[in-house]
């Protein structure tokens, strides 16, 4: 555990480092610099929650802490980063709160439970937490998006013959208790290995104890980067995830103002530098950026 | 409530797995734990002190350490549990549910050793020294003569001991075993709406469980207790 920690830490150092200060790669405002807006003064409609959090100037985010490449924070920094955090960066920003300060914006962590309880009792004000969209959740909360759509794969050492799910029926694979990518595993007839962290199951992949582990193909990857001579991520996808924000069922104007700020990414090439600076370090090719789901009037 | 009533075969396994669990760490603790009372109270020092300081170190440690370093540690320094690989049904006994026998068992019979101890304590002395009077060995004095009078003195305590390690149980959820706990946190993330049936039926479970636990040690209780 130890040895794979510091691995985490130092990619993570190494990726903000590749992020902010080395390089060019801050100077066309590339992943985590990305300015605040100037003038919200009758930008949003008024008594909309948009008006209200850019007149607060201050707002919360529910995010993953655990998650490489998507929503992860290292013990050291102060605010997380992934391809989540991009996208809610660009959220902030729209808000004109500045994403970089952080006394304006409360990056809080929210596991697979508590999204929706944390959205309705106004903990948070967004959730970007590689939140699959799905019909049950709907009930509960306001998801659009989708801004990524990925999809389950499997991990396995790399002298293993396993090349897709269907090699795995009745073995044990790995995944993380409570996720949807643990039930995938089940109807796909392999064994759920129930585990806290996915870094655990990759720990437990590396020792020997499970002969796979299997989530979205994205965090794979980024598990596989910290072990490249040990591990590798295989097969096909077997799933579609369809990754949204998550907001509060009671402000459903911010749906329109959501899909707003992401097809403006889509539009300006941000949405692609996120991608790159984050998930692409992992070697995932760009994909081109989904289609959004309509908002419900 | 509803979850539970259309997936109900999956929470059966998952209930198979939380008592498969129970019921082999409960009788491998109690084997286990009075054989440490048995060491505790005997005539070796050497033994004596070893289960002491046993019993102290384990028993101070949260539930939770003992797993890790069975599921985390072990396998870095070759502690693994690869040979095991059961199958019944959809009853998977591989090498995560051993870790998680061997912690319980580790953990719980520390606790079965204390309670047994008290129960060694509450048998008269003049016992023991009758019993040597007539020739029985350290052996033959604690099977035939004090274990059994201890055995009666702590059935409530043992049954408070074995009803923890039916809740601690839940803890090999998150350490690769498909128990309740496990089962419960998968329908809670799919079925967000359901959260409070969800979590009132599996409490429920676990309710009537604990109640079997503690009606047989209340039997078992009156049963002996007519033989004293």
């Amino acid at each position: 555990m130890k040895r794979i920690r510091f691995k985490a830490a130092a990619a993570a150092i190494l990726l903000s480092c590749s992020l902010v200060a080395c390089g060019e790669a801050g100077e066309d405002g590339e992943g985590a610099e990305v300015a605040a807006e100037e003038d919200c003064d009758g930008k949003f409609e008024d008594g909309s929650r948009m008006a209200e959090l850019a007149e607060a100037g201050e707002i919360t985010m529910g995010v993953r802490y655990d998650q490489p490449g998507l929503g992860f924070k290292d013990a050291a920094a102060d605010v997380p980063t992934g391809f989540d955090i991009e996208i809610a960066k660009l959220l902030v920003a729209d808000l004109c709160i500045d994403p970089a300060d952080t006394s304006a914006v409360t990056w809080e962590e929210t596991i697979s439970d508590n999204r929706e309880p944390y959205l309705m009792e106004g903990r948070v004000d967004l959730v970007l937490a590689s939140y699959s969209i799905t019909d049950e959740r709907r009930e509960l909360v306001g998801q659009t998006g989708p801004y990524f759509i990925t999809g389950q794969q499997i991990l396995v050492p790399s002298d293993s013959d396993v090349e897709s799910i269907e090699d795995l029926q009745g073995e044990e694979v790995c995944s993380v208790s409570g996720s949807t990518s643990i039930e995938r595993v089940e109807e796909e007839g392999a064994v759920p290995v129930p585990r806290e962290a996915y870094s655990d199951c990759a720990d437990d992949v590396l020792n020997g104890s499970v002969p796979a582990m299997s989530t979205d193909g994205a965090i794979l990857l980024g598990l596989a980067a910290l072990n490249p001579d040990e591990l590798k991520v295989v097969g096909p996808e077997f799933s579609e995830e369809r990754i949204g924000v998550g907001y509060p069922k009671e402000n459903p104007e911010m749906c329109e103002w959501i899909n707003g700020v992401l097809e403006d990414s889509f539009e300006d090439g941000s949405w692609e530098e996120a991608f790159a600076a984050t998930l692409g370090e992992s070697g995932v090719e760009t994909p081109e950026p989904p289609t959004l789901d309509e908002c419900q009037a | 409530m509803s979850t539970v009533l259309d997936n109900l075969d999956l929470v059966f396994w998952a209930f198979v797995h939380t008592v498969a669990l129970f019921l082999i760490s409960g009788v491998l603790s109690l084997l286990i734990g009075t054989l440490l009372a048995a060491m505790r109270v005997g005539p070796i020092a050497v033994l004596r002190r070893a289960v002491a300081t046993y019993v102290a170190i384990v028993r101070n440690t949260p539930l939770l350490v003992v797993f890790i370093f069975f599921r985390v540690a072990g396998p870095r320094i070759g502690i693994q549990f690869n040979f095991v690989d059961i199958v019944w049904g959809d009853l998977r006994m591989n090498n995560y549910f051993a870790a998680a026998i061997v912690s319980l068992t580790v953990y719980t019979s520390t606790f079965v050793c204390e309670a047994i101890r008290s129960g060694v304590n509450a048998v008269p002395l003049g016992q023991a020294e009758a019993a040597r009077a007539i020739g029985l060995p350290f052996g033959g004095t604690m099977r035939e003569v004090i274990l059994p009078q201890a055995f009666r003195a702590t059935v409530p305590p043992l049954a408070s001991v074995q009803i923890a390690l039916l809740k601690n149980t839940t803890i090999a959820g998150i350490f690769g075993v498909a128990e309740a706990f496990f089962r419960m946190r998968g329908f809670t993330n799919d079925f967000p709406g359901d959260r409070l049936g969800i979590f009132i039926t599996f409490a429920l479970i676990f309710v009537v469980l604990v109640e079997v636990v503690s009606f047989a040690s209340h039997r078992l209780e009156r049963r002996w207790s007519a033989a004293r």
